[in-house]
């Protein structure tokens, strides 16, 4: 037997290499700078790392040979502008996870012990949180460039293991913190093992895990229609968990209120744009042929995913909460540019997520800035009066609220509107029309929240808006311009996406 | 430097940027700069309303740049003569609303700035919702301008402000939202048929069938009647009217409203014509019901600002009876009637402003002897009554009589039931007139002050207006007629031809 040696091409990786590179550097600084220096180092690393990373996948835009690393991933137009978006996230998001009155000061620490409240005291910080969403970022960058159902897998885990670290290091109501990460750990290895037993059945079907082979495969029709039908529904389980779509969204309200905020507005934000990045990939690419399978199935639950996070959103009485059942609702919308599968589907699909990405990590930093003596306040009763108090906070707040809502000159309008109206050529009628309605329901509950803010006066027990710090306030302001920016003029970033928005197959 | 409507928008924005920047303890500096623009707006207006080609049916000031273009979507404005004429209502009430309620702001939540960057925001999209040319353009314009209002409502207005600032927008956000897909169903169809685009008069040509028509012409009616607001999607506008302050229930009722009507006849009428003919004799149904619902139901009002809605109401029904009624002088009755809708119902509103904000109620019961205690008052009140009740001599007598002559010629019956609302435009408008101006004064009336100088200010170029109007409304018909006809035409109508009486 001759066994040759994998080519991988370098160059194509890169970004990816350059990020874990970053995160084991990253790791090296916990073990060996002084504490005091730690944080900054750690900051400043991990920014470099990223704004590296985006300068290189910027470069190899236009590289020539698109697979790598022996076939197991692609990288053409969509996932170049899919790791764009990611990165820019992160680099947003990063400020706010620096900003570290979040986290607890030892996570190993049990809640309330001796250990926990000397590690406070002397005011030690979770510098692995850097590292880790380096980890993260790097398991994102390849998920949606996988093209095979293994490297599918392994950026799965990679992306989501440093999560549910993530999401149990709330320095604030621990318990509940630590609650979330396991309940998000187990949920998500229960949906890990669905996903392989969908890619188990879809080798079963065709004898290849490798997209191209499966897709030619469904194209050939030879197969065993059964395996192709349960790989293809388990395989979707796997994808829906990760982005949150009814049925399998019981996770994410919880994950959402129980991490720290500026956890929850990355995982919320970047996240969603790896999971529809490989939704993308794998239904426009592989599973494009197969489309009488799962079209049907991913319509009624796109429908019911707008509808029952708008409905149940309006019962929320916790900003965060609310903000996670809203993000339901808009994995709803998003499901509905896969539906469209068609080139105006990508390209929005592809919008929908940079702004809705770009706002939710905005909205969820002026969460962190509303503050009592006991930290971040989220339940929405005590945010009364909140314009009155500190108008600018609450005026963006609005805003990025009305960006959700999809109201015009909001980026969210402009994202909706292409996703609907990509929908509606490929003929998902129902869907739009369903989508239109629960755009209507959602607008109820952020108008609610104006209106507290806005509109009623504030309790005695009254919060407080923290000056924000700079890093704060750049993730604010750059969100709120791109948001802006984003509803006034998109023209040139239409045109940038529509240029790049053509998968290879 | 040539006039454009662009130039026209910019200077309220522009206005709206001074006043952000200005101090926030300097009321007086605030009212002064907006009074300043909304002037220096309405001479402009004026300036392009002397420009504008009466005997021309083209678009004129056309300006169109690419805004989209992946989309097709452009920002295209232009005027025809109905757009015109509200583009010069909405310009002309703006300073009027700034003076007549110079101190209205100081109720509200927030500082007298913020309410006239609100207002000035208000006006520039009021402008920009009437003068688009691109569907997408006035979406944007049509849903943007809830936002400002809704915050005038709940952070100036008074009583259940925010319920009825939140009802106004969920209201209006549900029929936009409606209006949105039938707009996507537009985009998908034209790039179906030749390349997507937005442009009004590309789409009318476009071939829809007409199941789908019907739909989308719904997605549109819907819209437009909740803003007009038509029997029974009505039910937002009382309360709206009651918690606003006074000028901002004559923008919301004279300028806003009208957004309704006027997408009637630029959206529903030309992109649907056969769903036009389909659905027009339930369209001429509801507005005689909320003609005669309206004026019932202002009968019964206590309050004097929820009267003036529902009378609104009623005058909304009278606009959408001329519209659907299909004929020339129906049209051109139904936009003149927008715009002397707008300047009675400013000095309606007005000057029952004054009269609460005096007396601290705006029940009726409350006033009564108004004529000996503060006759400027009780005489600007009697007008503004007299001019909702189309008195012959008054503008607003020429288009109601436009508007049932247009429509006697094709629906006799449904004229006829609307004839009886002018009947009880008298009862509504005379009852609080009597039980507020004349009979005994009631107790806790006598020290009420008259208008002042600045008040008497603002309310003059209303009357002027409305008075000017009543005896030589053809300056405005002229502008009117030939815009109305060619929307007539296009449909596919010519006007019936009288019938004769006993000539056989």
């Amino acid at each position: 037997m001759k066994f040759t040696t994998p080519v991988l091409d370098y160059a194509i990786l890169s970004p990816i290499l350059i990020v874990l590179a970053g995160a084991l550097i990253g790791v090296m600084i916990d073990a060996f700078v002084s504490k005091t220096r730690r944080p900054i180092v750690q900051l400043i690393l991990t920014l470099g790392t990223l704004l590296i990373a985006l300068v290189q996948v910027f470069r190899i835009r236009n590289t020539t040979s698109l697979s790598a690393a022996m076939g197991s991933v692609i990288f053409d137009g969509p996932a170049f502008l899919l790791q764009m978006t990611i990165l820019i996230i992160s680099i947003i998001s990063i400020f706010l996870i620096a900003d570290n009155e979040n986290f607890t000061a030892l996570a190993a620490a049990l809640p309330g012990s001796i250990e926990e409240q000397e590690a406070t005291s002397k005011g030690n910080q979770v510098t692995e949180v850097y590292p880790l969403t380096l980890f993260a970022v790097a398991g994102m960058l390849l998920f949606p460039i996988a093209s095979d159902l293994i490297t599918l897998f392994v950026a799965l885990e990679m992306l989501s293991l440093p999560l549910y670290l993530m999401a149990g290091l709330s320095r604030r109501r621990r318990l509940m913190s630590q609650e979330a990460a396991l309940k998000y750990f187990l949920l998500g290895a229960f949906s890990s093992a669905f996903f392989l037993f969908g890619a188990a059945y879809l080798y079963g079907y065709s004898g290849l895990v490798s997209f191209a082979g499966i897709r030619e495969s469904i194209v050939g029709g030879t197969g065993n229609d059964v395996f192709l039908l349960i790989g293809i529904a388990f395989l979707s389980v796997g994808l829906l968990f990760k982005v949150g779509a009814v049925p399998f969204h019981a996770w994410s309200p919880d994950v959402y209120q129980g991490a720290p905020t500026a956890v929850t507005a990355f995982m919320a934000a970047a996240t969603k744009v790896a999971a529809f990045g490989a939704m993308l990939r794998i239904y426009y690419t592989v599973f494009a042929n197969a489309q009488w399978s799962w079209s049907p199935l991913l319509s009624v639950i796109a429908i019911i995913t707008m509808l029952f996070g708008s409905f149940v959103a309006i019962a929320q009485r916790d900003v965060k909460r609310m903000l996670a059942y809203s993000s339901i609702a808009h994995a709803g919308f998003l499901i509905t540019g896969v539906i469209a599968l068609n080139k105006a589907g990508l390209s929005a699909s592809i919008f929908y997520l940079f702004a809705y990405g770009i706002a939710t990590v905005g909205a969820f930093a002026i969460v962190t800035l509303v503050r009592d003596s006991a930290g971040e306040v989220s339940d929405l009763n005590r945010w009364a009066g909140l314009g009155k108090r500190s108008p600018w906070v609450a005026t963006i707040f609005a805003f990025f609220l009305l960006a959700f809502a999809g109201i015009p000159l909001t980026s969210g309008f402009i994202g909706k509107f292409s996703i609907f109206s990509a929908a509606y050529e490929s003929g998902a009628k129902s869907v739009v029309i369903a989508g239109v309605l629960s755009s209507a329901i959602a607008a109820f509950f952020y108008i609610r929240v104006i209106v507290l803010m806005f509109f009623t006066d504030s309790h005695e027990d009254a919060t407080t808006v923290v000056i924000p710090s700079v890093l704060t306030r750049i993730t604010v302001i750059v969100s709120f311009v791109i948001t802006v920016a984003l509803g006034v003029y998109p023209a040139p970033l239409i045109d940038f996406i529509n240029k790049f928005a053509i998968f290879i197959r | 430097m040539t006039l454009s409507l662009t130039l026209l928008m910019a200077l309220p924005l522009l206005g709206a940027a001074v006043l952000s920047a200005l101090p926030k303890t300097n009321a007086l500096l605030a009212k002064q700069v907006a009074l300043g623009t909304t002037l220096v707006s309405a001479a402009l207006t004026i300036g392009i309303a002397v420009q504008f080609q009466r005997d021309n049916i083209d678009l004129q000031f056309v300006e169109s740049h690419q805004w989209i273009p992946s989309f097709g979507i452009n920002y295209a404005v232009g005027l025809d003569g109905i757009s015109l004429v509200l583009i010069l209502m909405t310009a002309v009430l703006a300073p009027i609303v700034v003076l007549a309620g110079w101190n209205e702001s100081q109720s509200g939540r927030w500082s007298t700035k913020t309410f006239y960057i609100l207002i000035l925001v208000l006006e520039m999209m009021a402008i920009g919702v009437f003068a688009a040319t691109d569907v997408f353009l006035f979406y944007v314009f049509f849903e943007a301008m809830l936002v400002p209002v809704y915050f005038l409502i709940g952070g100036y207005g008074t009583g259940k402000r925010s319920a009825a600032a939140v009802k106004f927008l969920l209201y209006s956000l549900f029929g936009g939202l409606l209006m949105l897909a039938s707009i996507i169903a537009l985009y998908v169809l034209s790039g179906e048929q030749g390349g997507h685009t937005f442009d009004t008069q590309a789409l009318s040509h476009l071939h829809i069938s007409s199941m789908t028509q019907n739909l989308l012409f719904l997605g549109f009616f819907i819209a437009f009647a909740i803003k007009a607001p038509l029997w029974p999607f009505h039910t937002w506008l009382p309360d709206a009217a009651d918690a606003a302050t006074p000028g901002t229930s004559v923008l919301l009722l004279g300028v806003l409203d009208k957004v309704g009507t006027f997408g009637m006849i630029r959206y529903c009428l030309t992109l649907f014509p056969n769903a036009t003919k389909t659905f027009t004799p339930t369209i001429i149904v509801l507005a005689v019901i909320s003609i005669i619902y309206g004026a019932f139901l202002a009968i019964g009002q206590k309050d004097i600002k929820r009267l003036i809605a529902f009378t609104s109401i009623s005058h909304f029904g009278f606009i959408t009876l001329g519209i659907f009624a299909m004929t020339s002088q129906g049209h051109s009755g139904a936009t003149l009637y927008m715009f002397n809708h707008g300047f009675s119902t400013a000095a309606l509103f007005l000057v029952a402003g004054w009269m609460s904000s005096r007396r601290g109620s705006s029940t009726i019961a409350d006033f009564g002897g108004l004529q000996r205690v503060t006759p400027v008052m009780a005489w600007s009140f009697f007008f503004a009554g007299m001019s909702s009740l189309a008195l012959p001599g008054l503008s607003s007598f020429v288009s109601e009589f436009l508007v049932l002559v247009g429509t006697f010629t094709r629906y006799p019956v449904a004229a006829v039931i609307a004839t009886f609302g002018i009947v009880l435009a008298a009862l509504y408008i005379l009852i609080p007139v009597q039980r507020a101006l004349h009979g005994p004064t009631t107790p806790g009336n006598e020290n009420l002050s008259d208008l002042t100088l600045r008040e008497k200010i603002a309310i003059t170029p209303v009357i002027a207006i409305i008075l000017f109007l009543g005896f030589y409304p053809s300056p405005l018909l002229k502008v009117i007629n030939p815009a109305a006809t060619h929307v007539i035409s296009q449909l596919g109508f010519s006007d019936p031809a009288p019938t004769q009486l006993g000539g056989k």
